[in-house]
């Protein structure tokens, strides 16, 4: 469905190298375990699905790597170097996160809230908030504009813009198109589908929707009870590969599909 | 009408310390409950901590509050070895400033954990430091909820600052307690609705700057404190430092028509002689001294016997001529206060009867009041019964009255008058004796003290003799028919007099 979208990445960079890892990643709440041992790597420029159920852990993971959530043990790291290393905030400006309840800022324009990655970075250029409304597909007159004033695909896609603002080049999307209509959220994937691969972006995307994993991404991990039950291609998973947990989850598309097929024929 | 246009007069030096006090404990309780209220929102046991101990004030009457901190202080700068006024701008403003504490923490508090989550978990994934999440996210969306909290701290501030008025803080109560006292309900009014117009002018800028952020209307929330500020700046102009600032002399009085007329009676010739003057009403016997001898007032009318017994704590009754001496030998040394002199009457306790009620059942002396007080109510002025004075005569006749029941003095005259009293504590220098036709009962065992008027002057007045120069005149000048006609004019129910017209009067009336 998406064959060898890994061929568009710039040529300038090497092969697919190590740019993220977990190791042994635990996170547990009192007796809970959210996150149990995961390690895992992801190479650079992967577009990779992190699927499950609700509280399989996949949100907890995913915040490990911005230090939303700290692990109780274990470690991450990014290009080799541990997260925990700097500072939280001088990392999170390196990273763009984007999240179904958006957080637009409600006292600050549309302009505003793009730019504010680089304002608190204090580095001085200007962002181009034009170009990135461009890039999210959103007219350049709203930049004036409220969040409030704003329909929830377009305060989404602002949420993109803001996110990639100060030149991230590793996106984390939680839950991101969780509460859009089907309309605005084929769209919104299709669109950072493209600009994954445009930006040579290094992205990993929660969902609990398998058919957008399988749509938009080139690796889909299967998370249960907080362990990885399977990492495979779309292309595998929907060949039958990839254990019974993965194979249940990509039951329900296949299932849709074969009944929409059902009422043409 | 015209009378309440006159108390009008007295509106802008009261106005400007009322400002003045309100704004700095608003200022001050801003600054404590600021951090105190972020604390709070980050830690539940801080929270809980600061707003019971916020809302534990609150159930302090403000009137209470005010008065707490008089011993307080008092006892706090006896510690440190003196230095610390224990009376007037101090203490009101310590009880102000815990008083606006509540409504700022609370709003702080709902305001901080009323954020949307997600927007601070955005704020969080984009990079910002805690500092920065406070200034560029919590700050500006607290704001309105934030302001919200000041401005019923600021009207809640502004209402409890009359009060101040009773720890010697002038305020817009000033009137408020004067006009009670002396039944001038001009002055009443005009204290009231200056205090009430102060409070809703406040409420409606504040309100102007909230409404501003909340709507995102900038000029309106910086013209609202524009106004804000401006006003408040226009308000104090009578306190702005003028030139020669020794030359402004505060004259205290206690809480009645006598000392408010005699306090006119020495500002004015205070004010001839070329000094500034102002006035410290309403100061309970009991603070009074402690302020003249620190210097937060310049000059009142104290008399012997009260010295005598409650700061000499003296149970012995000499004559009165030593007893005068006897005081100004001991303030010269134990606080370096001056006596200048007595003015030549008397207000001494009298236990006064209606005559009629008196001669039938043939009381004349206290020794007759003995047998039938066990039948009587005895009406007596707020701080009589606490007084040794009280203690002095029960110890010389053994007076059992059925009943006792203090009054502000102006309603103890109406109570015997009504029948609902037998016997009042009046005061012999009091016009409504001869007016309302009462008997003061004799005091044959001298259980009760003189009461000489002395003029008593603070100890850095003591020895400016242009200061002592004024008011020697004075001296020996007052008969105590002088000065009960003086006050009967203020005291009676119809044709009131203000204490200043009566002073000018009572001026005229003795010739100086």
């Amino acid at each position: 469905m998406f064959p060898a979208s890994c061929a568009q990445m710039p040529d300038n960079l090497p092969a697919p190298d190590l740019v993220l890892a977990f190791e042994r990643v635990t996170k547990t709440y009192g007796s809970t375990i959210a996150v149990d041992a995961v390690s895992l790597d992801i190479a650079r420029g992967a577009f990779v699905a992190l699927v499950g159920t609700s509280g399989s852990g996949k949100s907890t993971l995913l915040k490990t790597i911005n230090r939303l959530v700290e692990p109780s043990e274990g470690r991450v790291t990014i290009d080799g170097a541990d997260v925990a290393a700097e500072p939280a905030p001088e990392l999170r400006r390196r990273i763009g996160y984007v999240f179904q309840n958006i957080g637009l800022f409600p006292h600050m324009t549309i302009a505003e809230n793009i730019a504010i990655g680089l304002r608190i970075a204090g580095r001085g250029e200007e962002a181009k908030v034009g170009d990135l409304l461009d890039l999210v597909d959103l007219p350049r007159d709203i930049a004036g504009r409220m969040p409030d004033a704003l329909s929830g695909g377009q305060r989404q896609r602002v949420g993109i813009a803001r996110a990639l603002a100060p030149g991230a080049k590793l996106l984390l999307l939680d839950e991101a198109f969780g509460a859009l209509d089907p309309v605005t959220r084929d769209a919104l994937g299709t669109r950072i589908r493209d600009l994954h691969d445009r930006l040579g972006l290094t992205t990993i995307l929660v969902t609990h929707d398998m058919a957008e994993a399988l749509l938009l991404a080139d690796r889909v991990l299967v998370m249960k009870a907080g362990r990885i039950v399977a990492d495979a291609t779309p292309a595998e998973l929907v060949s039958g590969k990839g254990g019974d947990d993965a194979q249940a989850l990509v039951q329900v598309p296949r299932a849709q599909a074969e009944r929409l097929q059902a009422l043409v024929s | 009408m015209s009378a309440f246009i006159e108390a009008l007069g007295r509106v802008p030096p009261l106005l400007a310390a009322h400002v003045l006090l309100s704004a700095s404990a608003l200022l001050l309780g801003i600054a404590i409950s600021l951090p105190l209220g972020i604390w709070s929102a980050r830690n539940a046991t801080v929270a809980r901590v600061s707003l019971g101990f916020a809302s534990l004030v609150q159930t302090i009457p403000s009137l209470a509050l005010l008065a707490l901190f008089y011993p307080l202080l008092l006892s706090l700068s006896t510690l440190v070895g003196g230095g610390i006024p224990a009376l007037g701008f101090l203490p009101s403003l310590i009880a102000l400033t815990l008083y606006a504490l509540l409504p700022i923490i609370r709003n702080a508090v709902a305001g901080l954990q009323g954020i949307d989550p997600a927007v601070i978990q955005a704020a969080d994934a984009v990079g910002m430091t805690p500092a920065q999440k406070l200034r560029l996210v919590e700050a500006p969306l607290v704001a309105p909820v934030l302001i919200a909290g000041i401005r019923t701290a600021a009207v809640w501030t502004i209402g409890a600052a009359t009060l101040s008025t009773t720890v010697g803080q002038p305020s817009l109560g000033d009137m408020i307690f004067a006009g009670l006292q002396t039944q001038n309900w001009a002055l009443v009014l005009a204290g009231c609705i200056s205090a009430a117009a102060l409070a809703l002018a406040v409420d409606a800028l504040i309100g102007g700057i909230e409404y501003g952020i909340r709507a995102r209307r900038r000029w309106l929330w910086i013209a609202s404190a524009v106004m804000l500020l401006a006003g408040t700046a226009v308000a104090t102009v009578p306190l702005w430092p003028k030139s020669g600032g020794d030359r402004t002399v505060v004259v205290g009085a206690k809480n009645f028509s006598e000392q408010y007329i005699l306090a006119r009676l020495i500002g004015d010739r205070l004010e001839h002689a070329g000094y500034t003057v102002e006035y410290r009403d309403g100061l309970g016997s009991a603070v009074v001294f402690g302020a003249l001898s620190g210097g937060d007032i310049d000059v009142y009318v104290d008399y012997a016997g009260t010295i005598w017994a409650n700061e000499m704590k003296r149970t012995d009754v000499p004559e009165h001529g030593a007893m005068v001496a006897a005081i100004g030998d001991w303030a010269k040394r134990a606080h370096d206060v001056g006596l200048i002199g007595s003015l030549g009457f008397e207000n001494a306790y009298a236990f006064a009867m209606k005559g009629a009620e008196a001669k039938a059942k043939g009381i004349a002396s206290l020794d007759d009041l003995v047998k039938a007080a066990p039948g009587m109510t005895l009406g007596s002025d707020l701080e009589f019964l606490e007084r040794p004075e009280w203690a002095a005569v029960k110890r010389a006749y053994p007076l059992r009255f059925a009943k006792t029941t203090p009054y502000s003095p102006t309603f103890m005259y109406r109570a015997l008058e009504s029948g609902n009293v037998d016997v009042i504590s009046a005061f012999s220098s009091d016009g409504r004796i001869a007016a309302d036709g009462l008997t003061v009962l004799t005091d044959p065992r001298r259980a009760i003290p003189g009461y000489d008027a002395i003029l008593m002057v603070a100890p850095k007045r003591a020895g400016d003799a242009k200061f002592v120069a004024a008011l020697k005149p004075l001296v020996g000048s007052i008969p105590v028919e002088a000065m009960r006609a003086a006050n009967y004019r203020v005291d009676r129910d119809t044709d009131k007099q203000t204490p200043e017209a009566a002073a000018t009067w009572l001026a005229n009336r003795i010739g100086r």
